[in-house]
């Protein structure tokens, strides 16, 4: 184990590729000299300080309704796939109308969700909810329905019960599937709260990074566009850190693709 | 237990058959997967409680599905199978064991599933992988074993409940020579401080000389009983046995057997 070298050969590669981008951003930008097009990433930067008070609020409240939204999912993709694994009936009843979430356009459904929600956090968490469900639906089921059959013999040979083959055996071999299934939704629920906050924003004063996007650019001022941007692509990058460690210590020990090396 | 035909359980009066059904006894057995193959075609075997029996054949013989059939894993599609009341155990081909368990916890899972306390498991697990040479390791992850610990763990997964019927489907195939040799030691000295029926599944006449004291050959599929050989060397047995005329000449017997058998 060579931590310091670890640390520094995870992050030189990346690290010359932003720094090669910003300036290459940086001179394209020059060159081009139309700011409403195309800011300077220094522009941007300074307007995030400028307007930090601002952006940290609409962060905060696009942060609010995206984890709503991510737990929903969480809590019920776990539960739709359980259910979906315990007889293949359901399963053949259920599991292509679950696809749908997966189908649905929903830039197109959300003035739907605005009209019965009102533009609000219930109607932008739903968005977050019904574009990030499906890839938890389908780790969990797809993890539920492949425990080694071995093992679900030698559970059956000692007589388990019903529970202790659920809670015992296949929800712990199915942990890492469903760790893939959280990992997609938490990156695709900071996209469908943007999308719903974008519709919020066509609706009227709000507050989340979306509506600032859209005020921004209607105001012309590109620059508070990027370092809105900018700042929910960070916030998916943080939730999907924040599932990569969980996933770390829940399955670190124990799990192939979770050790390093 | 007697497992009929048509798959309906008679129990019996736990007591009364352990009394009067302490011989497996394996009457016409038929097994017909779903997709027609016939794995097993009119198997009779008889194996007295305290025996340790090696079954051979060639790949696809139903050799696995007879131990899965034991065990009540599977039904017959035909015939009949009685064994005694006791408490079975099972040794796949690979550890299978949870990774997400220690050693110690993986050991102890069967009694768990039946429901025993922790410190009774616990005790139970820290004796049975003493009895496999793993006592050092009861805090490691499946993760962090090789080949041959994993399998040894397996083995004492299987011990922790004190079995009468230990099965056994190639367990140590999978391992390199002297791994498998050692554990095959190992084993052997375990039946007989225990005195459990064995019923241990190999491709190796050798290793089925060396182990058990009788050797079913079976044909090739669907599998009918070939050969019956009695494995007449000294009850304890030692790495040097294997090199004795006699052992030799049991090992040649099991492979005539086999290869009458279509192997």
């Amino acid at each position: 184990m060579k931590p310091a070298r670890t640390i520094f050969g995870a992050l030189w590669p990346p690290g010359v590729v932003l720094i090669a981008a910003i300036l290459t951003l940086h001179v394209w930008a020059r060159i081009l000299n139309k700011p409403y097009l195309l800011p300077t990433p220094d522009a941007v930067a300074k307007i995030t300080i400028d307007r930090r008070g601002d952006l940290l609020a609409s962060l905060w409240t696009t942060t609010e309704a995206a984890l709503i939204g991510f737990f929903c999912s969480a809590g019920g993709g776990i539960a739709a796939g359980m259910a979906l694994s315990a007889s293949s009936l359901i399963r053949r009843a259920f599991y292509p109308y679950t696809v749908f979430f997966q189908t649905v356009p929903i830039v197109a459904i959300a003035p739907l969700l605005m009209i019965w929600c009102g533009p609000g956090l219930g109607a932008v968490a739903l968005c977050a909810f019904i574009v990030s469900v499906f890839p938890v639906i389908a780790g969990t089921l797809s993890g539920l329905l492949s425990t080694d059959p071995a093992l679900e013999d030698l559970f059956r040979l000692y007589g388990a019960s019903r529970w202790a083959r659920l809670w015992k055996l296949k929800l712990p071999s199915a942990l890492p599937s469903i760790f893939t299934g959280l990992r997609v939704a938490a990156g695709l629920a900071v996209i469908g709260t943007v999308v719903g906050e974008f519709l919020v924003g066509l609706f009227g004063p709000g507050e989340g990074l979306g509506v600032r996007i859209v005020s921004a650019k209607k105001q012309g001022r590109t620059d508070e566009v990027f370092a809105a941007v900018l700042i929910a692509s960070l916030l998916g990058l943080a939730m999907f850190a924040g599932i990569n460690l969980a996933a770390k210590l829940l399955l670190g020990r124990w799990h192939a693709s979770e050790q390093d090396d | 237990m007697i497992v009929t035909a048509a798959g309906g359980f008679v129990i019996q009066l736990r007591n009364l058959s352990a009394i009067i059904l302490p011989v497996m006894h394996i009457a016409g057995l038929h097994k017909v997967f779903d997709n027609d193959v016939v794995a097993i075609e009119n198997l009779s075997l008889e194996i007295q409680p305290g025996e340790f029996v090696a079954i051979l054949g060639p790949s696809g013989c139903g050799k696995s599905t007879l131990l899965r059939i034991i065990a009540g894993l599977e039904r017959p599609s035909s015939g009949t199978i009685e064994i005694g009341s006791g408490k079975i155990a099972y040794v796949f081909q690979d550890a299978h064991l949870l990774p997400w368990r220690n050693v110690l916890r993986n050991a102890a899972l069967p009694l768990e599933l039946k429901g025993a306390g922790r410190s009774e498991r616990t005790a139970a697990a820290r004796e049975a992988l003493e009895q496999v040479g793993l006592a050092d390791a009861v805090e490691r992850y499946p993760a962090q074993l090789s080949g041959g610990m994993k399998m040894r763990v397996s083995l004492a997964r299987a011990l922790v409940t004190h079995p009468d019927l230990l099965l056994l489907d190639e367990p140590f195939a999978a391992l390199d020579e002297i791994n498998r040799q050692k554990l095959d030691e190992q084993l052997r000295e375990l039946w007989l401080r225990h005195r459990m029926t064995v019923v241990f599944v190999t491709h190796s006449t050798a290793e089925a000389t060396f182990l058990a004291n009788r050797a079913v050959v079976l044909s090739s599929r669907p599998g009918r009983v070939v050969a019956d050989l009695a494995v007449d060397l000294p009850e304890k047995r030692i790495s040097a046995v294997r090199s004795s005329p006699r052992f030799g000449e049991i090992t040649h017997g099991i492979y005539d057997a086999l290869e009458r058998g279509g192997a």
